[in-house]
Order: C-alpha cells, then sequence, then structure tokens
C-alpha cells in the first residue's frame, strides 16, 4: 500500500520535475542571451560596417562587410597599440608590486596579535572601503615628481588595491598551519627564508586570485588614470578610448569605437578564458569570509 | 642568543607564568619582523592617508591652476560650491544612484542565483553570460549603450521593428528617467558580481535544513523564501554594502553616455569633480572630493560595524 501511495506521488513530483528540467533551462539560456546578446551583436554588427551605415547604430546586419578594414583602422588611426603597451607597462609593475608588498605585509599582520598588528590591520581595511582622495593625491604627486608619470600610476594603483589584496591573503594566511613554518624555524631558517620558502609558494592560489582581480580593474581603470597621467601621450587604453571615441562619434563612427573596444576587451577575454575558475572563487571569496 | 637561553632556563623552573609568555612575544617579533610590513604600510600612510588628510585642508584654500600661490580662504570655497547649487545636486545625484544602483543590482543578482543554483551544464554557461560584461571595461560598456540607447539607436530600432511602427524613445535624454536607464546599465556591468555571491551564499544552506522544510512541506518558493534567503542573510548585507559603495565613486559609465546630462540630471560627483579640475579649478575639486569622503563614510561606517559584529560572532 505505502509503497504504491510513494511511487506514485514520486512520479507526480517526477513529471513536474521533468518539466521543470526543460522550462528552467530554456529560460535561463533566453535570458543569458538577451542580457549578453544584443549589446555584443551591436557591437559586432557595428565594427563590421562602413561609415556610411553607422549613422544609426542599428542591429541590422552590415550591407557592406569591412570588419578587417575597421580593426586595421582602430589599430593605426587609434594608436591602439600605444594604448595596449601604456596599459601594460603600468598593469604589469603595479600589480608585481602590489603582490610583493601585499603578501609581506599580510603574513605579518595575519601572525601578529598585538594592538599595533591590529591598528596597521585597521588602517589597510580603511583603505578598501574610502575611496582614494584624487585630487590631493594628485597634488603630492607633483611635489614628489611622480605627476603625469607611470611611476605616479603605478604608485596609484599600490596604494588602491594593496588593501584588496592584504584582506584576501590575511585571510587565507590564517588558515595556514604553523607547524610548517616551526619545523623550517627549528632547522634554522630566519624569517626571510621562511617566508620565501614556506609561506610564499603556499600562498600561490590566493596571489593568482589577487594577480587576476588587479589586473581586471586597473586595466579597465580610465578615472584615476585621466587624474594621474592628463592629456599626454602615456594614456592607457581607456584613456585612448575616450580620446578616439570623442573625435570619432561627433561624425557617428560607431564601427571604429566599437572595432576598438573590441580589440581592448580581448586581452581581459584571453585571462578570463585561461583563469575562469581562479576568477569565479576570486571574486567570491572576499564575501563568504 | 643569551636572553633566549635565560628564558628556557626559566621555563623550566616555573611552566607558564610571566617569563614564558614574554619569551613567546619576543619570538613572535623576531619570527615576523615590522620591516616585513612596513613597505606597504608606508605605502598607505604616503599615498591614502597623506592624501586624505590634505583633502581636510585644501577646500578651504583657494588653491587653483590659475594662481601661483595657495591662500587660506576659510570657508569661502566651500560656500562658493554649495551656493552654485551643482554641488548639492551632485549628492543627491549621487546617492540616488547608489540607491538605484543597490536596488537593480540585488533584485536581478538574487532572481538570477535563485534561477541558476543548481550546478547543471547549462547553469554554468549562463552564469558565464552574465559574468562577462565585468570583463569589460566601463567606459565600454558605457559607449556600447550609448550605441543601444540613443534615439537612432539600436533599440528603438529592435522595438520599432517588433511593433511596427517607428519607435523614438529617448532613453538618453530624460531629465527624469535617464539616470534609471544609467543605473540599469551600471547594474549590467556588475549584476554578475552579485549573482555568484548569492549562488555562493544559496549554496551554503545546509542541506539538512532544506530537506527539513521539504518534510514539512514547503514547496521550492516556500523554502526560498521561508528558509534559505533567511540564512543568506550576510551575502545580501554584503552584496547591498558593496553595490552601494562602488556605485558612490562612479564614473566611466556616465561620462560616456550622458557625461552627466541631459540638464545635470546624472551628474555625480566623480562627473563633477572630474570637470571642475579639468577646469583648473583645484580647491573646488577638492571640496568635492571631501563631500565624497563624508558620503562614503556615512554609508561605510555601518559596515565596518557590522562586519567588526560578525567578526566578533565567528
Amino acid at each position: 500500500m505505502t509503497k504504491v501511495e510513494f511511487s506514485s506521488a514520486r512520479s507526480q513530483t517526477g513529471r513536474r520535475r521533468s518539466r521543470r528540467r526543460l522550462v528552467q533551462p530554456a529560460a535561463a539560456l533566453l535570458l543569458g542571451l538577451a542580457f549578453l546578446g544584443v549589446p555584443l551583436w551591436l557591437v559586432v554588427v557595428t565594427a563590421a560596417k562602413p561609415l556610411g551605415e553607422t549613422d544609426v547604430p542599428s542591429l541590422a546586419l552590415p550591407l557592406h562587410w569591412q570588419i578587417g578594414q575597421n580593426f586595421s583602422d582602430a589599430i593605426n588611426q587609434g594608436h591602439i597599440w600605444l594604448g595596449f603597451m601604456n596599459s601594460v607597462i603600468v598593469v604589469v609593475p603595479a600589480t608585481v608590486v602590489i603582490i610583493v608588498l601585499g603578501s609581506m605585509a599580510s603574513w605579518i599582520l595575519a601572525r601578529r596579535t598585538g594592538r599595533l598588528a591590529g591598528l596597521a590591520y585597521g588602517l589597510v581595511m580603511v583603505g578598501l572601503l574610502i575611496p582614494p582622495a584624487v585630487v590631493t593625491l594628485v597634488l603630492e604627486l607633483r611635489s614628489i615628481g611622480l605627476a603625469e608619470s607611470r611611476l605616479g600610476l603605478i604608485a596609484t594603483y599600490t596604494s588602491m588595491y594593496l588593501p584588496l589584496t592584504v584582506f584576501l591573503m590575511t585571510g587565507f594566511i590564517r588558515a595556514l598551519p604553523y607547524e610548517l613554518e616551526e619545523a623550517a624555524r627549528v632547522d634554522g631558517a630566519g624569517p626571510i627564508r621562511v617566508f620565501f620558502r614556506i609561506v610564499l609558494p603556499l600562498l600561490a592560489p590566493v596571489i593568482a586570485t589577487a594577480s587576476i582581480l588587479i589586473i581586471l580593474f586597473t586595466w579597465s581603470d580610465l578615472f584615476y588614470a585621466s587624474f594621474v597621467l592628463g592629456g599626454g601621450d602615456k594614456g592607457t587604453l581607456p584613456l585612448n578610448l575616450l580620446q578616439v571615441a570623442s573625435a570619432n562619434l561627433y561624425q557617428n563612427a560607431w564601427n571604429l569605437v566599437f572595432a576598438y573596444v573590441i580589440l581592448m576587451s580581448l586581452p581581459m577575454v584571453i585571462v578570463f578564458l585561461i583563469a575562469q575558475r581562479r576568477i569565479i572563487s576570486g571574486v567570491t571569496s572576499g564575501a563568504l569570509k | 642568543m643569551a636572553v633566549e637561553m635565560e628564558s628556557r632556563a626559566d621555563g623550566r623552573n616555573r611552566a607558564g607564568g610571566l617569563p614564558g609568555v614574554r619569551r613567546r612575544r619576543k619570538r613572535v617579533s623576531a619570527n615576523y619582523p615590522w620591516w616585513f610590513a612596513t613597505p606597504a604600510l608606508l605605502v598607505m600612510v604616503g599615498l591614502f592617508v597623506v592624501p586624505n588628510a590634505l583633502n581636510l585642508v585644501y577646500p578651504f584654500t583657494d588653491w587653483s591652476a590659475f594662481k601661483s600661490k595657495v591662500n587660506f580662504v576659510g570657508l569661502d570655497t566651500i560656500r562658493g560650491a554649495f551656493e552654485d547649487g551643482t554641488l548639492v545636486t551632485a549628492v543627491k545625484t549621487t546617492v540616488i544612484y547608489a540607491v538605484l544602483v543597490a536596488f537593480f543590482q540585488n533584485v536581478a543578482g538574487l532572481g538570477l542565483a535563485a534561477l541558476l543554483e543548481r550546478d547543471t551544464r547549462v547553469n554554468r554557461f549562463v552564469r558565464l553570460l552574465f559574468f562577462a560584461p565585468m570583463l569589460v571595461s566601463a567606459l565600454a560598456v558605457g559607449y556600447i549603450f550609448q550605441g543601444l540607447l540613443t534615439t537612432s539607436g539600436g533599440l528603438n530600432s529592435l522595438l520599432s521593428s517588433l511593433m511596427g511602427h517607428s519607435v523614438a524613445i529617448p532613453w538618453l535624454g530624460s531629465t527624469t528617467w535617464t539616470i534609471v536607464v544609467v543605473t540599469l546599465i551600471h547594474s549590467w556591468k556588475w549584476v554578475g558580481l552579485s549573482m555568484l555571491i548569492y549562488i555562493a551564499g544559496l549554496k551554503s544552506v545546509s542541506s539538512d535544513v532544506l530537506e527539513a522544510a521539504s518534510i514539512d512541506g514547503a514547496g521550492p518558493w516556500g523554502a526560498f523564501w521561508r528558509v534559505k534567503f533567511p540564512l543568506i542573510g550576510p551575502a545580501v548585507t554584503f552584496n547591498v554594502a558593496t553595490a552601494l559603495i562602488g556605485a558612490l565613486s562612479s564614473f566611466d559609465v556616465i561620462l560616456a553616455t550622458t557625461k552627466g546630462g541631459p540638464g545635470n540630471s546624472t551628474n555625480v560627483i566623480n562627473v563633477y569633480m572630474y570637470l571642475i579640475f579639468g577646469e583648473g579649478l583645484y580647491s573646488q575639486a577638492a571640496a568635492t572630493s571631501l563631500v565624497l569622503f563624508v558620503l562614503v563614510v556615512a554609508f561605510a561606517v555601518p559596515l565596518i560595524i557590522w562586519l567588526r559584529r560578525r567578526e566578533n560572532v565567528l
């Protein structure tokens, strides 16, 4: 008796489940495709159109395809290589500096328990919430000769993303066992050896996460780059895009702007495809702590 | 060396006690030397604390690109900035912007998390679609949506062909509604992040609790609102707070879509600061920056208190 009842109940929910098994994926797919597909479609078809067809940036397919021409125009007229190199020259050193300084500081701040360590950690965490005072920061950079320089922008990014890095790394280090460090110390290793031989290798996953987030944020930064670098020839990709767009949009050259957008976004898409899991776990790890 | 030997001898005589504690402290300071943390702390003090401290001073000067000397002028700059009215409007606009972003991003993020919670192959793929905008720079996102939403743009042409007659809605030309459109664009870029955090939160709800709920007769709807939602409170608070604080510093999307217009209706603090800094009005820009600082503190302090309380509980 009971068996029959159970099985009939199960088949009923089973039927409901199988309907859900079809509806949910279909709804999810449709929603996702509309969400990303419509803007992406606009960018791709517009980037393939000749200038005459972009007065109205419509979703229609190009009458005449010239995507190669537009890409080469974006590269040559938009000086995309210059922007790319300017971005790399800033983003890579900034990431390295932040990771090195951040991991060293995190080790101390995570292991020490004194009041001073708590205070220092608190200071860094305040930096996680409060944005930089960008106007007086520029004033300060001017007075020490770093305004309108890449070094100044690297320093700015370092102060901006050290807090995030320290936040992620201290959480990670606190979960590491002491014993490995202790064992090395018993063998006579000093703090430098302990840090670089034992701690740093263990930090590899969180270093990867933090680096990717730093690269993602600094690669797209416009605001701080524009304050620190001004309008010189050191412009990073977003600054360069701002110039390209201001120069082209008054004549509705959407094709060039969107070709530029595609080329500029490719490096981040590639980074994402390589490190997808790490990025997703990285962006959620801060919230779960 | 001598100290260590002494304290070791000491420790043998009386286990525990004060000397033992002191020895451990000595060890800690030798094993975790402060100079490891000094470079990072110097950067934070030099480039975060000092500019913020200077920012408490420079709004009271007449510093600008047109003068060689900086003089103290008391409250003149700040009074001028407020009397002009643009700054007051910018503060209001910024708060409205941040609240709308936090609302849209979290409602959509939570809805998507509920839809895509299970780890099926389709869901994993769709999550990537929603995450993808985070890879595109906010400025580029702004231009993409300007192309889509300009009156002769992609969306109106799509609507025209769907409706069968010409549609010409000025999405970016309304002094009332454009701010809503711009916050939706901002949320489009960041909703994937909220979604991921909500999914992680939903997954952390233990299966025992859910089983108990289903035995008590809760359907999927009831289980979500009555059981899961209250249990992901921390994720909600985190998401709302980070969305609010992030949106207070918003800049790129607005610059690319409206430049603060129409009629200053989307002129948030950072856009205003960027424009007047570009005009060389440095002390006014510093005053604006100070206003942003106060605004962020007003939003962030409750968050810090909450985080602290949570740390103490855990």
